[in-house]
């Protein structure tokens, strides 16, 4: 390969990052204030059919992205209703509504099966462009993956430099705590909810109306993307920066597959395309290490310098969740 | 400010948590409000302090009458509250628990809240990190960072409900120098306790409270006797020391290292023999629960190694159930997350310690194991009661009940922690039944009375450091306390208790 090829591949890995970064942030700042969103995967699937609808109904890619936003949003606010007003698992409520959307999506996606509609193009931004390297990786981007950069730095502003951030934080982690200091818990959790499911929601048109343009039902390749965002949230330790590592990480393994393809032709081309899927999940699993038993019970006779810095890489490397994620909140 | 209330009646149910309690608090005055577990002190603070309304009765500060919505209400007006357990947020650094519930503005003013909390630091002379994460304080240190930030929302009255369990002494001194400060300046302070000497040391008035009724109110000086007769309406009996009959060793801890997540601990050396009881010292967080935690094979020491019974039989590096089998137990602080299994009632819990036999559960059999125990425990509770619906000093009896026969060992946290006097004397009761039998008790308490009231032996542990044992018996509270404090170590070596 040669440096050109390498240089647009890169932007192409960011490009393609950018659903999965929306989608992991909408889940981040909803598991900050307490909601576990589980229906991520058929939403993710119902919000990209939904908006390539709408898009090709009325021509317009913004009414496209908007349809998007606010299917997220309604089935964010599903979850919510059952689970605060109506105090049901979390889980179960998220489950169902995963699969529920998903087959409603490839039921009533029939109709625009394989349309050709709008989408959405690059926009290089003027002079920047032509930074060499930079420039083809950063500034040949489209819109949506601009702004995918964007919501990362305001994503972590939002969440650890402002008063509302905080709130925010304090009713994901001890709502009691955060009650006696004023907030109204439930209500901070119904608009974080909704709020994380609108941003999540436009990861679909990304796919929709950009990366994998137009509605081809069950060989969309979508099915599974919500499963890893929700792995990746994990990943990501609730934290926007160290998420967005993980939705790179996907996006590069995902190209990887693709790469490797040829140079690798006695392996079936599906090992290749699923590969990312358990990679991402063994990752997960490597971090979150240190949490078992027969780690520490190991590491227990290695020599004291080893142990300490083994020790020291898995305590940064390990996230704890909101401590009061996927419970209900009660005043007494 | 000065705080009344009026005819306050609250009902859970067919329960009467207050019934037509009346007093009035002048400002700059401390209050001790006394009573046993479930006497109603609990729910007459949370109506003060906006989490529950009364059913009937007012609620007047410094005269005038006020409705208190909720908590955040609550210190709007002046009220406010330090619970038993902070009600912070331990991830956060300090200075985001301090922030966090101060209204105004997308963007806090950081560094000048930095200046502020430093300064009101100061004037209480406690000295705590902003920078800092909560999680890494003492609970003694949490309770200051609530202290600050109630202060700093303009509370006027304070209410402390049980302050002084989780802490140790020399942070119960510095909490009181601050109350007598703070009531010197004008603030109004409730005092919840149900320890008589912190009331008797501190407050400058007692109201007593019984089964949701206001007993009677004392002033110094105390007359103790009659304040337990008002708490409990009977005198309770106090049982004198016995002389511990020693057997075989136990537990020998052989030059243990122990490595937990914030704290280290060198060349621990001690061998348990049946019968005794050990008393661990400390500061809460100085490493006594990890040495605990690995007695029983919870936590892996780094060097050394801890043998069981007297045939020095090694079990380092095995697990808790491997010491469980050969007669080891542990009962943790944390009763209901820990120890007991919330949803299941109390013959499903028997019924699972027992380990009995066959894939189908004997309904009546198990009743009755369960009944049996009950009484025999003095549990208050049925067969069918779920354990979260226990009073704390009944999940306590009940633990005990649970604890399988024989033993050789038991490791216990906080046997009496959040507990009445009743409930306290009561389980060492129980405790001291079995070490006549021959069990050794290792136990951790933040109660310097309790350690040396019931310990033959003590460590007191400082900063990761750790006493050789010393004799309970010509131990004195002060010089437990100076230990626990940090102080007169080097003198240690040449009085250690001979093993």
């Amino acid at each position: 390969m040669n440096d050109a090829a390498l240089i647009t591949s890169i932007a192409g890995v960011l490009a393609a990052a950018a659903p999965v970064l929306f989608a992991v942030i909408g889940e981040t700042i909803s598991e900050r204030a307490g909601v576990l969103n589980l229906s991520m995967n058929g939403m993710i699937l119902l919000s990209a059919m939904g908006s390539f609808a709408v898009a090709l109904a009325t021509d317009s890619v913004v009414l496209g992205f908007l349809a998007g936003a606010a299917i997220g949003a309604f089935i964010a606010f599903v979850v919510a209703f059952a689970s605060l007003t109506l105090r049901q698992s979390q889980v179960a409520v998220g489950f169902v509504l995963a699969q529920l959307c998903r087959d409603l999506s490839y039921f009533l996606g029939n109709p625009i099966m394989g349309k050709v509609g709008p989408r959405i193009s690059q926009v290089p931004i003027p002079v920047l462009e032509r930074i060499p390297v930079l420039g083809t990786i950063f500034f040949r981007q489209d819109a949506m993956t601009y702004l995918s950069f964007v919501l990362i730095v305001l994503a972590w502003f939002f969440i650890f430099k402002t008063r509302p951030g905080l709130v925010l934080r304090g009713v994901g982690e001890r709502p009691a705590a955060a009650y006696i200091r004023g907030a109204n818990v439930n209500r901070q959790r119904y608009v974080y909810a909704v709020i994380g499911g609108a941003i999540a929601g436009l990861a679909g048109p990304i796919y929709s109306l950009s990366i994998k343009a137009g509605w081809k039902g069950t060989i969309s390749g979508l099915d599974g993307i919500g499963w890893i965002v929700l792995s990746i949230t994990i990943f990501g330790g609730w934290k926007p920066f160290r998420a967005a590592f993980g939705a790179y990480l996907f996006a590069f393994l995902q190209w990887l597959g693709l790469v490797l393809q040829p140079s690798l032709p006695s392996v079936p081309s599906q090992v290749l395309q699923v590969a990312p899927f358990p990679l991402m999940i063994l990752t997960l699993l490597f971090v979150n290490i240190g949490n078992a038993e027969w780690v520490d019970r190991s590491l227990a006779r290695l020599p004291e310098n080893v142990r300490r810095d083994i020790a020291k890489v898995l305590r940064a490397l390990n996230a704890t969740p909101p401590a009061g994620l996927g419970t209900p909140f009660e005043k007494e | 400010m000065q705080v009344e209330v009026r005819g306050i009646t609250k009902c859970f149910g067919a329960v009467r948590a207050n019934d037509d309690i009346s007093f009035t608090v002048p400002s700059a005055t401390i209050e001790g409000i006394l009573g046993e577990n479930g006497a109603g002190k609990s729910t007459l603070m949370k109506i003060l302090s906006g989490f529950y309304r009364p059913d009937s009765g007012d609620i007047l500060l410094d005269g005038k009458k006020v409705e208190i919505d909720d908590p955040a209400d609550a210190i709007r007006q002046g009220i406010g509250m330090l619970h038993q357990d902070p009600l912070d947020f331990p991830p956060l650094k300090v200075i985001d628990d301090f922030l966090l519930g101060k209204r105004g503005g997308l963007l806090p003013r950081r560094r000048a809240v930095i200046r502020e909390f430093n300064e009101l630091a100061a004037r209480f002379d406690f000295s705590i990190d902003p920078e800092s994460y909560v999680d890494t304080l003492t609970v003694g240190e949490r309770q200051q960072l609530e202290i600050l930030r109630l202060l700093w929302l303009g509370a006027r009255v304070l209410i402390l409900d049980e302050p002084t369990t989780g802490i140790s002494l020399p942070q119960k001194e510095k909490l009181f120098a601050t109350l007598k400060k703070l009531a010197a300046e004008g603030m109004t302070v409730l005092f919840v306790s149900h320890k008589l000497e912190d009331v008797e040391s501190l407050c400058n008035r007692a109201t007593v409270l019984r089964q949701g009724r206001l007993v009677g109110t004392m002033e110094p000086p105390f007359d103790t006797k009659a304040l337990v007769g008002m708490m409990f309406g009977k005198e309770v009996p106090q049982e004198p020391k016995a002389q511990p009959r020693m057997g075989g060793t136990v537990l020998h801890a052989r030059q243990v290292d122990l490595e937990g997540i914030r704290i280290q601990i060198k060349g621990v050396d001690l061998k348990v023999r049946a019968g005794e009881v050990i008393g661990l010292a400390g500061m809460e967080g100085s490493g006594q629960t990890l040495f605990l935690s690995a007695c029983a094979g919870l936590a892996q020491p780094v060097q050394g190694s801890f043998c069981l019974d007297e045939e020095e039989k090694d079990m380092t590096g095995r697990t808790y159930h491997e010491f469980r089998k050969r007669g080891v137990a542990y009962l943790p602080a944390a009763r209901l997350e820990q120890a007991l299994i919330p949803g299941l009632t109390l013959t499903e819990h028997f019924i699972l310690a027992e380990g009995m036999k066959g894939f189908f559960i004997d309904r009546k059999k198990s009743e009755e194991l369960a009944r049996r125990r009950i009484s025999l425990f003095n549990i208050k509770g049925r067969p069918d009661s779920p354990v979260e619906s226990l009073s704390g000093g009944n999940q306590q009896r009940a633990l005990l009940a649970l604890m399988r026969d024989p033993l050789k060992l038991i490791l216990v946290e906080h046997p009496t922690r959040g507990l009445d006097i009743e409930s306290t004397i009561y389980i060492w009761g129980k405790l001291k039944e079995r070490c006549a039998h021959g069990t050794a008790i290792v136990f951790i308490s933040s109660d310097l009375d309790e350690i040396l009231k019931y310990s033959d032996r003590v460590l007191v542990f400082f900063a990761g450091k750790v006493t050789p044992p010393l004799d309970a018996r010509t131990l004195s509270v002060e010089r437990l306390g100076r230990l626990i404090g940090g102080k007169d170590w080097d003198r240690l070596e040449t009085e250690a208790a001979h093993a």
